[in-house]
């Protein structure tokens, strides 16, 4: 046992996240769903997955950055039992807590079934020591897996992350199937996995990530370096064309509203991207330029709209909204210019939150509708036909054409002369000012652009919903974006679509539902710890931008650049001396 | 020769018309316009006999200021925090909800056995105890856990994770306690009368929210000025590398203000609950905001700055609407009470940035 402390830390911090996972009802309400027949439920995953990751993490050690940690199963074995173990008993005196003491009146969730699922079954006295085994087994088998070969490993994750995708994807899986032969032979009639399906899917995983480690990384390479007409060039186009047919022919209409929904997040996710990505202005309004967008399509189009109702096409009403839109922006931004970074934060969301009251006032009601919204917004008019989101596989082209401009202006305006004036009054508004950048120009384009993408997406979402109402458009929103942003990588536009899949499509978005619908109770608790843990762990997002990288990890860097001279300074004196 | 200094004359600063300036101007003469005319208005109606009457534009004010003074509590661990760390703990209106949602548990706790009743006063002062130590926990844990890592990293970080931890805390206690709002037991005893003071009868919680709020007041300026943890707080905000150089635990003190702002806020969390009657997760999210910006309409990282600007913005966000609003004839005004009081905030940086009473903050947060 190499430090000891550290373990007992991770259990406890083990221990208290798997009890609180019970406190909030997650567990109980995750065991609905079966993952793999018989007994893999959702829940027990969860939780259990707590005490394997937790041994992982203690038979890695402290973290070290000088050192290599040393890859040995059954020391490993050993810290994750221990790890687990304490994990096991934290959460034991909490059931045995639950179990004592009715407290159902206050905490809804700490109820008898509860008790009964955490004891898997067996009542308190014995089930306790069965979960405080279990947990210790968990967090042995962590260890253990830290300490395989590096392919050994691999296969695991491959093989885990598989099951588990089947699993939990099942009804992606169906969507895009259809045909249930097959689908019967994977999937038990109840939901989950069949028990051999799952060594099957499993088996394979390992294997192929056996035989194509590494593979991919040459094929990519080829694909770049290709001739611009050779036989890999056109295959790739090629790809991309099925790839881009997928929704019209493949997906079913579930994946379809799916992706319509992670595109609008990517689009909204792009713009405010620009805003806080490029610019480093924190905007929480940024709702209210979708608000913009999306009201002024309803305004402009539906027949039904208040005092103001000139019924114009989409296409007419687009360029008068985006036209709005960049005003709001300007209005927005002029008064913020001089303020520092978090005043700028809450005055935004102000200024979001003062945008939704007006549109839900009574005030303004004969414009904008108040609580009613605005109805029967018509679809975009298309060579004589009208599509709206009745019809999600055409509907999922036109968002995607807007995320390619909305991804190629800020491709664009990244590394144009704008853009690089965003990063330098990103990294020092003063040192910008000097060397002779109009921040006050920079900073308002900022909000104007990131405006007018909003506005696509508002324009979009008023087309396809075709009755909008004020409860779209809250703080919850905007703050949403800026995860979407922050968890894909801030400054980085492929980070934005990863930032929006991962999050608007698996976990659900602020009303829609993701793959996942068990997590949608669940989901802003996640959102906000995601937050916390991606600024403490990785702020510069899964995908980064390497520039923003550098930026957040400049002591690192300095660092590392110490060290390296202190090496280089060790060998002068060896040189010298000799 | 002696190199004489440029003799020529400074040109007279010719005036040139600058797009930002003009609209920030056009914006105050608006804003002020509005303001004058909206009164006028609401006083020509008062004199035609419309609209409210003097008692209720009395009470209008009364409960105005008590949630202005529930605001300042709250601000004061905002302007506590700026002033020490230079962001904002959005997650401190969470810090607030808390207490009162653990402090719901012992109310309900003692209503049921009768002891609410019987001795309103202990009880009080018993769920008070409970709130403010959930409060300063909560408080503690967020900043140990959150924000200390990141004690040295760029400025928009912590804030951006205090916006996590709000939606944290917020969803975890809706996950603890379920969605649905909990009523608190109605305020015991003399409490739930009304004391006539001067000849105006007021809520009895009301004169409770005064009472507490001054004593908290006078207890945190006994503390910040005259303890040691109060003079290193105020070192510490002035320059943390200076104030660790003569010798003060950093660290400590940042825990110590961190305290001081969750027990604030416990205080005001309970005097909420007493007040609304009614909590739940998401109790703590727009007065959190509201309290900010008292904090920075009184001027932030200034505590007796945070309770005026507490005490101005709930006569604003209160008064306000009927007075400007009503008198400008827009009709159901009571709807955009949060629009005013955000509205409130932005003027005052746009006339004051620096707020009522004067920023004091450190040497690298002065912008």
């Amino acid at each position: 046992m190499k430090d000891f402390a550290f373990t007992r830390r991770l259990g406890l911090i083990a221990g208290i996240t798997m009890s609180f996972t019970a406190a909030i009802g997650m567990i109980e309400n995750f065991n609905k769903r079966v993952l793999v027949e018989p007994f893999i439920l959702m829940g027990y995953v969860v939780l259990l997955g707590v005490p394997i990751l937790v041994g992982l993490i203690s038979a890695r050690g402290r973290p070290n950055p000088l050192e290599k940690p040393i890859r040995d199963s059954r020391a490993g074995a050993v810290s994750g039992l221990i790890a687990g173990l304490f994990a096991g008993l934290v959460t034991s005196v909490f059931v045995l807590i639950v179990d004592t003491f009715d407290m159902t009146q206050f905490f809804p969730n700490m109820r008898p079934a509860m008790v009964e699922i955490m004891t898997f079954g067996f009542g308190v006295p014995i089930g306790l020591l069965v979960l405080i085994l279990v947990t210790g087994v968990a967090g042995s088998l962590g260890g253990f897996i830290f300490g395989q070969s590096d392919s050994v490993r691999r296969g695991i994750g491959q093989a885990t992350i598989w099951v588990l995708g089947f699993a939990l994807f099942e009804g992606v899986v169906n969507d895009i199937l259809e045909i249930d032969p097959v689908l019967d032979v994977i999937y038990a009639p109840n939901g989950g996995l069949l028990p051999w399906s799952a060594v099957v899917i499993g088996a394979v995983a390992w294997w192929l990530s056996g035989r194509f480690q590494g593979k991919s990384k040459i094929l990519v390479e080829k694909v770049q370096k290709a001739d611009k007409w050779s036989g890999i060039r056109w295959g790739t186009y090629l790809l991309g064309v099925v790839v881009l047919l997928l929704p019209l022919f493949v997906l079913g209409g579930i994946v379809n509203e799916l992706l319509i929904n992670v595109a609008f997040f990517v689009l909204l996710g792009l713009g405010l991207n620009i805003v806080v990505g490029y610019a480093g202005l924190l905007d929480l309004g940024y709702v209210a330029f979708f608000a913009v967008g999306a009201y002024g399509i309803a305004v402009l189009t539906s027949p039904l709209s208040g005092t103001i109702n000139p019924e114009f096409s989409w296409w007419v009403a687009l360029p008068i909204v985006m036209a709005l839109a960049a005003l709001a922006g300007l209005v927005v931004g002029t008064p913020v210019l001089k303020m520092r970074g978090d005043y700028l934060a809450i005055v935004t969301l102000g200024f979001g939150e003062i945008v939704r009251i007006l549109l839900l006032s009574d005030w303004l009601t004969p414009i904008f509708g108040g609580a009613q919204g605005v109805r029967q917004i018509p679809g975009i008019p298309f060579f004589g036909t009208e599509i709206s989101g009745i019809d999600p596989q055409y509907f999922i082209y036109f968002t995607l054409f807007f995320v390619a401009i909305a991804a190629y202006i800020s491709y664009r305006a990244e590394g144009s002369r704008v853009g690089r004036s965003w990063a330098a009054m990103r990294e020092d508004e003063d040192v910008a000012e000097a060397t002779g950048i109009s921040t006050i120009q920079a900073k308002l384009l900022a909000f104007v652009t990131g405006a007018i993408v909003a506005s696509f997406a508002g324009a979009l979402f008023a087309a396809k919903v075709g009755v909008i109402f004020t409860n779209s458009f809250d703080v919850l929103v905007s703050i949403i974006i800026l995860v979407v942003v922050i968890v894909g990588g801030m400054g980085s536009i492929p980070g934005v679509a990863v930032g929006a899949f991962v999050l608007i499509g698996i976990l659900g978005g602020p009303k829609s539902q993701g793959l996942l619908a068990e997590f949608a109770q669940y989901k802003l608790l996640i959102y906000g710890a995601l937050l916390v843990f991606m600024m403490l762990k990785r702020p510069e997002g899964l995908l980064p931008s390497v520039r923003r990288s550098r930026e957040l990890h400049l002591e690192e860097l300095e660092q590392d650049a110490w060290l390296d001279k202190g090496g280089d300074f060790g060998n002068d004196e060896v040189e010298a001396t000799t | 020769m002696s190199s004489s200094p440029a003799k020529t004359k400074p040109t007279a600063r010719r005036f040139r018309f600058n797009w930002v300036d003009g609209f920030l101007w056009f914006i105050r003469v608006a804003a002020l316009i509005a303001i004058v005319v909206g009164i006028t208005g609401s006083v020509q109606n008062y004199i035609a006999g419309e609209g409210l009457t003097a008692v209720q534009w009395r009470d209008l004010v009364i409960s105005s200021t008590s949630t202005g003074l529930m605001y300042g509590l709250i601000a004061l661990g905002y302007s506590m925090v700026y002033g020490v760390l230079g962001f904002i703990n959005f997650a401190h209106g969470e810090v607030f909800m808390a207490g009162s949602m653990v402090g719901f548990i012992a109310a309900t706790l003692l209503f049921e056995n009768g002891f609410w009743d019987a001795n309103p006063f202990a009880a009080v002062l018993f769920v008070l105890i409970i709130s403010m130590m959930t409060s300063t926990i909560v408080a503690v844990l967020v900043e140990r856990i959150a924000y200390k890592p990141l004690r040295n990293s760029p400025r928009l970080i912590p804030l951006i994770t205090s916006i996590g931890v709000s939606f944290f805390l917020q969803y975890a206690f809706a996950g603890l306690f379920g969605v649905a709002s909990q009523s608190y037991p109605p305020a015991p005893g003399a409490l739930g009368e009304d004391v006539i003071i001067f000849g105006i009868p007021i809520q009895g919680t009301k004169v409770l929210v005064f009472v507490v709020a001054m004593v908290s007041m006078v207890g945190l300026w006994y503390f910040v000025t005259r303890t040691k943890s109060g003079r290193a707080m105020r070192a510490v905000a002035e320059d943390k590398e200076i104030a660790g150089l003569m010798g003060i635990d950093v660290d400590r003190t940042i825990v110590v203000t961190f305290a001081v702002g969750g027990a604030m806020a416990g205080v005001a969390g309970l005097l909420w609950a007493l007040l609304f009657r009614v909590v739940d997760f998401q109790t703590g999210f727009l007065p959190g905001l509201k309290a900010f910006t008292a904090a920075v309409l009184g001027g932030i990282g200034n505590l007796p700055g945070a309770m005026l600007g507490g005490v101005l913005l709930g006569l604003f966000e209160g008064v306000g609407p009927l007075l400007v609003l009503g008198g400008l004839g827009i009709p159901a005004v009571s709807q955009l009470k949060d629009a005013v009081a955000f509205a409130a905030l932005f003027l005052v940086l746009i006339f004051r940035p620096s707020g009522l009473l004067g920023e004091r903050l450190g040497s690298e947060d002065r912008a």
